[in-house]
């Protein structure tokens, strides 16, 4: 019981972090939540059919569809993010203005929530399908029965929603002059640790060059498993070990993102309703 | 034709020195068989980890920094290195108490 609950946490974890940075960075947009539920709810019919196919999924692109199927979202859902944060350097300034202004313009509220739920129900999907075959394998393997490992798994689903809901009260009670800043740094960091952990997917597959491996060692400062370097991990990227082309994607991510936010400031669209 | 030959014969020495090094792994009862594996330093290793279980188990190592997922009956390609000298831990993440195992790089 206890081996399920510590699995499905750390699955969870990963997730419930994600979605409570986007639910706090879109704080006030119309029909947040509706767009939240939607990615939620994707995620996990997503994941129910991916775990189900990871047999076929792994033997395409002769046996590198696995880690081509994971970069491809890992890169899709950082696009979204880049997307989202380049969107809110346009609109920041009328934000900071009045919060409400975004809710009235609702057609571009709606394409950016969309946007982001896709993001939550890619989130979902990774986790998700890895912990439900962990669940099934627990089930067939005879060694847990239904009642445990269904125990065990909400204990740690409901252990890791916590942690997500945790952060998103957290950031929530920041001032609002400091909020867009704090939330659109996060999900620079995020859009870059997705795009490292693309590039580690597709050295796995002998794709990309490792460049070296790894570049550093700071597993003696801060593990990868240890629970804080586990959270740092998940929201900035970090690396006890990183491959030195890890290091490439994540610093290219970093620089093109604000490159563009950088762009979008200087000359603001004509379009931007009032 | 000899100097077709000198010509070639590096490409051809560097095309065997590319052909990657394989090692392979049996997962069963939910334990790596071997449980250490011996590799060359140096040098991209193809690792095939074919699970003979009827569950699936997600091949991972913080050290190698790999995580695979391998569907029951199914085989595992994944590659790992140029590693320096070392002993570089794995663990599958679903039967973490029994299935541990390393590679040795030398």
């Amino acid at each position: 019981m206890l081996g399920s609950a510590i699995i499905v946490f750390r699955e969870a974890l990963e997730a419930a972090l994600i979605i409570g940075i986007i639910a706090a960075a879109t704080r006030g947009m119309q029909a947040r939540n509706f767009w939240l539920l939607v990615g939620i709810s994707a995620g996990i019919a997503g994941s129910l059919i991916v775990a189900s196919l990871t047999g076929q999924i792994a033997e395409l692109a002769e046996g590198a569809g696995q880690e081509l199927f994971n970069a491809g979202i890992l890169g899709l859902a950082a696009a979204m993010l880049a997307w989202h944060n380049i969107w809110m350097a346009r609109h920041g300034m009328q934000l900071a203005k009045d919060a409400r202004q975004l809710g009235h313009d609702v057609t571009s509220g709606d394409r950016e929530m969309s946007a982001l739920a896709a993001v939550v129900a890619l989130a979902i999907l990774r986790e998700g399908s890895e912990t439900a075959l962990f669940l099934y394998g627990l089930l067939t393997g005879g060694e847990d029965t239904l009642a445990t490992v269904l125990g065990g798994g909400a204990i740690g689903l409901l252990a890791g929603i916590l942690a997500g809901y945790g952060l998103y009260a957290g950031f929530v009670r920041i001032p609002t002059r400091l909020f867009f800043a704090a939330t659109s740094g996060l999900i620079l960091l995020l859009a870059a640790a997705m795009t490292s952990q693309a590039a580690r997917f597709l050295v796995q597959a002998d794709i990309l060059p490792s460049l070296a491996n790894p570049l550093w060692d700071t597993s003696w400062l801060l593990a990868n498993t240890s629970l804080p370097g586990r959270f740092l991990h998940t929201l900035a990227g970090y690396e006890a070990m990183p491959s030195g082309i890890q290091v490439v994607f994540y610093s290219a991510t970093l620089i093109l993102v604000l490159v563009g936010m950088r762009i979008v400031r200087i000359r603001p669209p004509a379009t931007v309703t009032q | 034709m000899k100097i077709l030959f000198a010509l070639l014969s590096p490409l051809l020495s560097l095309s065997a020195w590319a052909a990657d090094a394989e090692a392979a792994l049996v997962i069963r009862d939910h334990r790596f068989e071997p449980a250490e594996i011996r590799v060359a330093a140096g040098q991209k290793i193809k690792l095939v980890v074919h699970n003979q279980d009827a569950t699936p188990e997600e091949f991972e190592s913080h050290e190698l920094n790999r995580e695979k997922l391998i569907a029951p009956g199914t085989k595992a390609n994944i590659y790992v290195g140029p590693l320096n000298p070392g002993r570089y831990p794995f663990f599958g993440e679903f039967h973490e108490k029994t299935a541990r195992g390393a590679v040795v790089a030398e």
